[in-house]
């Protein structure tokens, strides 16, 4: 119930801030929420939006997919293989520090416009949090658990699924929902250089024309988006850590 | 195995990885429109940073980076101490730190542009929301460990709020402290250089950029080897510097 309380203080606070910020500004450079609201309802009735939407959905698809399971298993074999985590943690950290839109003209010299290039870039941004997360997961593991399964007798497949899974799972989730959140921002930014299409190259265009109100409905589309899934993934993750 | 062993493997599959792109280049499997071999970039770098042509974007950059590193610090540090002394306020945000950075910031970079105008500023503020709510709840973690006879010492003395969050508490959670300090450099690095390449007049994403639609490879090449360099190594500082500090205090072994 509490809960509930607080998320309405929360959502009260940020269009409070919102409103006053839009006082501040005026209507030259900003909506107001109310404003915002109707634009996005008018935004969201029309086919170009959706069209758009479903062509940034596939490339988030395709990069969250690379991301999770190239995260996954790159942390499953950093974390596991004393020799190349010593090694290579500090590369994966190095690399989650550097601002990969930088690295921008590589990724479309590889390869080229298009579809590839957005999902590259997603991925790219994913990789290293979830990656991270998961060697985290693996390093904390209490060596009890491993030897009370090898006392049992299990075999590899039977440990995987009754010892491992169960102790990495919920840390892993908390690497997911960072990644989710930066993989979709890696696609969209590479949907404002490398694509005709997609609601990344929408909000180029409505920067080009000063279009502040489709610009203000893009990010409150994309944050709102970003937002919801993070809270479904966080109740996840509470869930789980309370299983476990 | 010895860390310095470890360094020294690393430097060679590095070394392996830049003597490869260098034999592909010569070949001709990666022709020089498309990327330069790597000891062309490294004099090109050497010769851009030499005359100088380079330093009015870094200074740019570095400067942007710091104040918003100053702002993240500042206002964590003073919302955390607020947030810590009012028990329900903390239990209301908590919702708001945990989904903070699932919010794509660098997506409110046009309006900031909108806002502001094209200036420093919107990229001064994307590396401060990138980096304020990081310190803010490392700042909140080092409050809950400061040990409470600290704070019963704090009011036998009769000391103010002010003298006992200066004196007693902000020390006690140092540690913490700095750790929120280390992720407000590296966030506020990473939002500036990005917010520069997305739209700016200078700095060095903008100069990227620029010379990216420019076609300008013996300018690009070298800049971002020196982002990579640059923001790699402040990093590595970084976390060199906070486990000492956690050493120091027994924290790790």
């Amino acid at each position: 119930m509490s809960h509930r309380i607080h998320l309405a203080l929360v959502l009260l606070g940020v269009v409070v801030l919102w409103e006053g910020l839009f006082l501040y500004a005026g209507e030259e450079a900003l909506r107001s929420p109310m404003v915002t609201l109707q634009a996005t309802a008018k935004l969201m009735a029309t086919e170009l939006f959706w069209s758009q939407f479903r062509e940034t959905a596939r490339a988030f698809a395709f990069a969250l997919t690379i991301a999770v399971a190239g995260g996954i298993s790159l942390g499953v074999w950093l974390g596991f293989h004393r020799l190349s985590g010593d090694l290579f943690v500090p590369v994966l950290i190095g690399f989650a520090s550097i601002p990969k839109v930088v690295l921008y003209p590589l990724v479309l010299l590889a390869f080229g416009l298009g579809l590839p290039a957005k999902v590259a870039f997603g991925a790219m941004f994913g990789i290293p949090p979830i990656a991270l997360s998961t060697i985290g997961a693996v390093a904390n593991i209490r060596p009890v658990l491993i030897k009370l399964g090898r006392v049992l007798g299990l075999g590899t497949i039977a440990m995987a699924r009754v010892v491992l899974v169960p102790a990495v799972l919920p840390e892993i989730m908390t690497g997911l929902r960072l990644g989710f959140s930066v993989t979709l921002i890696g696609t969209i930014l590479g949907e404002m250089f490398a694509a005709r299409q997609g609601l990344g190259y929408l909000l180029m265009t409505a920067i080009g024309l000063h279009d502040v109100a489709l610009i203000m409905s893009l990010t409150f589309v994309l944050t709102t988006l970003a937002v919801c899934a993070s809270a479904v993934l966080l109740t996840v993750d509470r869930r789980l850590r309370r299983r476990f | 195995m010895r860390a310095s062993w470890l360094t020294l493997i690393r430097g060679l599959i590095l070394l392996g990885f830049i003597g490869l792109l260098e034999v592909l280049c010569a070949y001709g499997v990666i022709d020089t429109l498309t990327m330069q071999p790597p000891h062309r970039i490294v004099t090109d770098l050497v010769r851009l940073l030499a005359s100088g042509a380079f330093n009015r974007a870094i200074v740019r950059t570095l400067s942007n980076a710091m104040i918003a590193t100053a702002m993240a610090i500042i206002v964590g540090v003073t919302a955390a101490t607020l947030i810590h002394r009012v028990r329900g306020l903390r239990e209301a945000l908590d919702l708001l730190f945990s989904t903070w950075y699932a919010v794509p910031i660098l997506a409110f970079y046009p309006l900031l542009i909108v806002i502001f105008g094209l200036t420093s500023l919107p990229s001064i503020m994307i590396g401060f929301m990138q980096g304020f709510v990081a310190v803010i709840v490392t700042t909140l973690d080092g409050l809950d460990r400061v040990p409470r006879v600290l704070r019963k010492l704090a009011r036998t003395q009769h000391m103010t709020a002010l003298e006992t969050a200066w004196l007693i508490t902000l020390p006690a959670a140092a540690p913490w402290l700095l750790s929120g300090v280390k992720l407000a450099i590296a966030f506020s690095i990473i939002g500036v250089v990005a917010s520069e390449f997305l739209m700016a007049r200078e700095g060095m994403g903008f100069e990227i950029s620029y010379a990216y639609n420019n076609f300008d490879n013996a300018r690009m090449y070298p800049l971002i080897v020196l982002v990579i360099v640059f923001s790699v190594s402040v990093n590595a500082v970084l976390l060199r510097w906070e486990a000492r500090l956690a050493r120091r205090r027994g924290l790790k072994p």
